[in-house]
């Protein structure tokens, strides 16, 4: 969890030194969630998740410097470069994509489930989205399409009460978003995303039911402590809303609870999170130092079976070498 | 060689390619118990049962979003959309996802996808279910769309496109799936981004895909009857990648073309097809390159109306004429 959120403060740091370019947006607030969804899964099961993704990544057990060099453009970076972070991808820790279009990833996970379970093998996919994506057309076809064919996936809500700015009471007619698997005939649960261990019990469950053969609806309650994305200042949220925040920290709350426990205490603590920054930092100075893509390589993947014809223009390029007018013409 | 229709040569190729194949599937509605809405199905189910065949809910950017995640875990589902017009439904799950997971992941992840789907007006089905929306694919880098006008392309594409590591929208035409011809026994995928020079001639260049390649050798023959005109005729069969090399060689021996369409005109296959041409050819030019397209409307309902907006037999041989008179090569003792 410290890691994750050091990470994040960091990326945050390098956005606004335009280090990171786009759309940025940071799992602050989601850390405890991430962690006890994540640690649900096997090593061999299938995570699809939004744009909101880089604590998956770090959890999966990609690594920082992969992560950040991504959201800086880089060579090295997960996704070579192409991808950003919004759609962070890695095939050997089956993340298997950040999707940057609200609820595209939702029929992808469907599809993952379905090849899992034609192939009959026991993989499970886990599919998270946020609150707001609950709305779209894409969740009901998914959910609807799993439930008919027993596919072994559990579709996660993060609510963190927030799309953008539009509450969930303002976006959704049925705020308490488990319950719309009861349209599916669907096993679903709601769960403290503040409580790590509350959401990894919950996501065991849900993992279990999936590879048993029938997707779940899991909603973990959680908090985004900051903007919607780094240059969003949120201006919507009222200042008793804003202050309450810390409340709802939920690295704070781990950190108070292990102390409370005796397992741990304020000195090694802030040892650990000392290191949870040596991490991020080095991500970054791993980052910065990442070859940028060579404009060479723009058109290396157009295509994964070669084809004929295939269209590798520069702008300004000819499509047609000049040439002289002919003497002869019919 | 057999002689068979259109339909029977997809039919009989995706049941080669699912016993040759056991990661090839098919989704989409009514493609089992019903058969499909085409009958290009039939049997299919009952031969290999619901894994294989599955008959899906109308949803359709829930299977095609279904079909790209099975995809890129290493299946090869061929979609059937009952019509492209319905294929709208699924423009985000093709666009935003099919064609760009390969390249926006850095090469890391693959989808196998085939989407068959027929399109094409003149049935009397109105204005939402008779567009000729290939374009919005053809337009997308990553996707290939390709456009069979023959049974036996329509076997060598599907063999191509089944086999083919990247998704590819199958362009199907109702009018074209009781067409007959010969279809070769053996299974040889087409290469995807070639046309054919399916006649040759040295009059005029005709350019068409799908139905209007079709159209486009029935006129070329009569006229080689009744006018003595070499027409040659190129079938484009892929839209994208588009094979502007054939389009421009024929062109530096023709110094003319005329090209059949049947979506809209403007912003169409047609206006790409002539910017390739002029940008490679332009010196060999003795026309301006027409184009004959549907007329800009929603297509109507009543015969009368939709007969006067989609191209006809007549302005297809009007738009040969006109370019014929522009470079001055119409045959002495020619008609009109
Ligand atoms: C189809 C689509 N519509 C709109 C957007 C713009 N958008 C990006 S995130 C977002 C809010 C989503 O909220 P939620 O699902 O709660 O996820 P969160 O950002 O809170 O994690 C919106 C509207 C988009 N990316 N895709
Ligand atoms: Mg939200």
């Amino acid at each position: 969890m410290l890691v994750i959120r050091r990470f994040e403060e960091r990326a945050a740091r390098s956005y606004t030194q335009a280090l990171i370019g786009g759309y940025c947006h940071l799992n602050l607030g989601e850390e405890a969630a991430v962690v006890g969804l994540v640690t649900a899964l096997e090593d061999r099961d299938y995570l699809f998740t939004n744009y909101r993704e880089h604590g998956y990544a770090l959890e999966r057990g990609i690594s920082p410097e992969r992560v950040m060099a991504e959201l800086y453009g880089r060579v090295d970076g997960v996704s070579k470069g192409w991808g950003g972070s919004m759609h962070l991808f890695d095939l050997d820790h089956r993340l298997v994509g950040g999707y940057g279009i609200v609820g595209g990833q939702l029929p992808l996970a469907t599809g993952a489930g379905l090849a899992i379970s034609y192939r009959a093998s026991d993989e499970v996919v886990m599919c998270t989205m946020g609150d707001g994506t609950t709305n779209i057309g894409a969740f009901h076809e998914s959910l609807n399409l799993a439930a008919l064919w027993h596919l072994p996936v559990v579709y996660v809500i993060i609510n963190n009460q927030l799309g953008m700015g539009t509450t969930v009471e303002r976006s959704s007619a049925e705020p308490e978003l488990a319950r719309r698997a009861a349209s599916y005939r669907m096993a679903s649960a709601r769960v403290d995303g503040l409580d790590p261990l509350a959401t990894y019990a919950a996501a065991r469950n849900a993992v279990a039911a999936a590879r048993a053969g029938e997707p779940f609806l899991l909603e973990v309650v959680s908090e985004r402590l900051r903007g919607h994305s780094v240059v969003d200042p949120a201006k919507y949220r009222s200042a008793a809303e804003v202050q309450a925040l810390s409340d709802h920290d939920p690295v704070r709350l781990v950190g108070a609870r292990l102390m409370l426990e005796g397992l741990l205490d304020a000195d090694a603590l802030a040892v650990l999170d000392e290191e949870a920054k040596a991490i991020a930092e080095h991500a970054a100075a791993f980052a910065e130092a990442s070859p940028h893509p060579d404009p060479a390589t723009l058109f290396d993947y157009n295509y994964a079976t070669p084809v004929a014809n295939d269209l590798r223009r520069l702008p300004g390029e000819a499509l047609f070498a000049a040439r002289a007018r002919p003497t002869e013409v019919v | 060689m057999a002689l068979m229709t259109f339909r029977q040569a997809l039919h009989d190729t995706l049941r080669e390619e699912m016993l040759r194949d056991e990661s090839v599937l098919l989704l989409g509605e009514e493609i089992g118990v019903f058969e499909g809405s085409y009958k290009i199905t039939a049997g299919l189910l009952a031969e290999f049962g619901e894994r294989r065949v599955r008959d899906t809910p109308i949803a359709e950017e829930g299977f095609t979003g279904a079909a790209i995640g099975a995809a890129m875990l290493g299946l090869r589902p061929v979609v059937e959309i009952m019509t492209i017009n319905f294929s709208l439904l699924a423009l985000d799950q093709i666009v935003n996802h099919a064609a760009k997971i390969y390249g926006m992941f850095g090469g890391q992840a693959r989808v196998p996808l085939v989407i068959r789907t027929p399109g094409g007006g003149g049935q009397q089905l109105g204005a939402t279910h008779s567009q000729n929306v290939e374009l919005y694919y053809a337009f997308v880098p990553g996707m290939k769309v390709v456009a069979p006008s023959t049974p036996a392309d329509a076997k060598a594409l599907l063999l191509a496109a089944i086999r083919d590591d990247d998704p590819v929208l199958f362009l199907e035409n109702l009018t074209l799936y009781n067409t007959k011809g010969e279809v070769p026994e053996a299974s040889v995928p087409a290469e995807i981004g070639r046309a054919a020079i399916t006649r040759p001639g040295r009059d005029l260049t005709l350019i068409g895909y799908s139905r209007t390649a079709w159209v486009a050798s029935q006129v070329a023959e009569e006229l080689a009857e009744t006018e003595g005109l070499e027409i040659e005729v190129i079938d484009l069969r892929s839209l994208r990648p588009l094979d502007r090399a054939t389009l421009v060689e024929s062109v530096k021996r023709t110094s003319c073309a005329v090209v059949l369409e049947d979506d809209w005109l403007t912003y169409g296959i047609g206006a790409e097809v002539a910017a390739s041409i002029s940008d490679g050819a332009f010196d060999y030019l003795d026309a301006p390159v027409r184009r004959v397209a549907m007329a800009e409307v929603p297509l109507p309902y009543s015969k009368v109306l939709e007969t006067a907006a989609l191209p006809s037999h007549e302005d297809v041989i009007n738009a040969i004429y006109q370019t014929l008179d522009a470079v001055g090569r119409r045959r002495p003792g020619a008609r009109r």
